[in-house]
């Protein structure tokens, strides 16, 4: 793979009006992009034969709410070139506002369940994201709980459940003194 | 049995409720619904250390339709409580629930959204066992007080159903 500079150029080159930089931590590369071209940009790791990065590890995400960042959300890339086991991550950042990003489910499969994921907790939506719903939460779930302004406990969800009542044998409930 | 909704206290109830709760007793089935470490801990309590055969209910069944006690070891978070209650409106009556562990019985340490704060919000509980994860000792102690509430019960104590009731 392309030493830190190098790269810097080729991605710049190539994606002029989206790409923000590249950060470098304990040798891991990382790529910042914005949202709308991060297809285009994966397409290329995975596909050049300078990158052929075929394999993405995982997708997550990143609420950066009230902090100093280029965005409210990070999306990130986790990619592994098998050959030569090398790591590189891309950071795909996307706005408060309606919150989207096309899906990176026709470059590799295993994005289905992952975006889903994401889509569940932070309410990042996938365009052309074949089956869309999620994944973790139950099916009716309002919120999305990850997003740092969602209250830890909850908006009542835990406590909203019919409540069974016992039918049958009482004579020992009257009777406290059951040791 | 005609004796359940006759409601009578006569010589015979009360030595059928006697034969009723001994043999009731003596042969509880639990159905464990382990979700976390809790459930790990109540398989040492079924092995050849601690032996809950040894207080008649050693026939663990996973299906709540062959079972009287739920036994719940472990955390409920919210997507699995409506499973919880269908598994116990599965179970026969009469039927009993222990709330094992911390988390069963309070939500423990998980004071999160996705966790509900206690099954007994939802459930009748007869028996909390506390600890994170109980001792096997805390868990035969609490089969050991179940047996104690069903020795006090009576079949004369039966409701029916409320569907029966309502109209
Ligand atoms: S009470 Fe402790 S051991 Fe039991 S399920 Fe909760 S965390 Fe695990």
């Amino acid at each position: 793979m392309l030493p830190k500079d190098q790269l810097t150029v080729v991605i710049k080159e190539k994606f002029p009006d989206s790409f923000l930089e590249i950060t470098d931590f304990r040798d891991m590369l990382t790529i910042h992009i914005r949202g709308e071209q991060v297809l285009d940009l994966l397409r290329t790791l995975k596909t050049d034969p300078r990158f052929a990065f075929n394999f993405l590890a995982d997708i997550t995400a990143v609420d950066h709410l009230e902090m100093d960042a280029p965005a409210r959300f990070a999306v990130v890339y986790h990619l592994l070139n098998q050959h030569e086991v090398r790591r590189i991550v891309v950071r795909a950042w996307v706005d408060e506002e309606h919150p989207s990003l096309p899906s990176v489910y026709p470059l590799w499969k295993t994005a289905d369940w992952q975006e889903r994921e994401v889509y569940d907790l932070f309410g990042i939506e996938f365009t052309g994201h074949p089956d869309l719903r999620r994944i973790m939460t139950p099916d009716d779930f309002q919120h999305h709980p990850l997003r740092k302004d969602y209250p830890l406990q909850g908006r009542g969800e835990r406590s909203n459940f019919p409540v069974v009542k016992r039918r049958i044998g009482s004579k020992w409930q009257e009777d406290k003194s059951v040791q | 049995m005609g004796v359940e909704r006759s409601g009578g206290i006569g010589w015979l109830s009360t030595t059928v409720d006697a034969f009723a709760n001994w043999a009731r007793k003596n042969s509880l089935w639990p159905m464990p619904f382990g979700t976390a470490c809790c459930g790990i801990e109540f398989m040492s309590v079924l092995a050849s250390r601690h032996d809950m055969a040894r207080f008649g209910a050693e026939a663990i069944r996973f299906s709540p339709r062959q079972s009287d006690l739920l036994l719940v070891a472990g955390r409920i978070p919210i997507k699995m409580m409506p499973v919880l209650t269908r598994i116990y409106e599965q179970m026969p009556e009469p039927k009993w629930i222990i709330a094992m562990g911390a988390c069963a019985s309070s939500g423990g340490v998980f004071d999160t959204y996705s966790v509900v704060q206690g099954i007994d919000n939802f459930l009748p509980v007869d028996v909390y066992i506390p600890g994170c994860p109980p001792r096997p000792e805390a868990i035969l102690d609490a089969l050991i007080k179940i047996q104690k509430l069903i020795k006090r019960d009576s079949l004369g104590h039966y409701k029916p159903p409320v569907e029966e009731t309502a109209t």
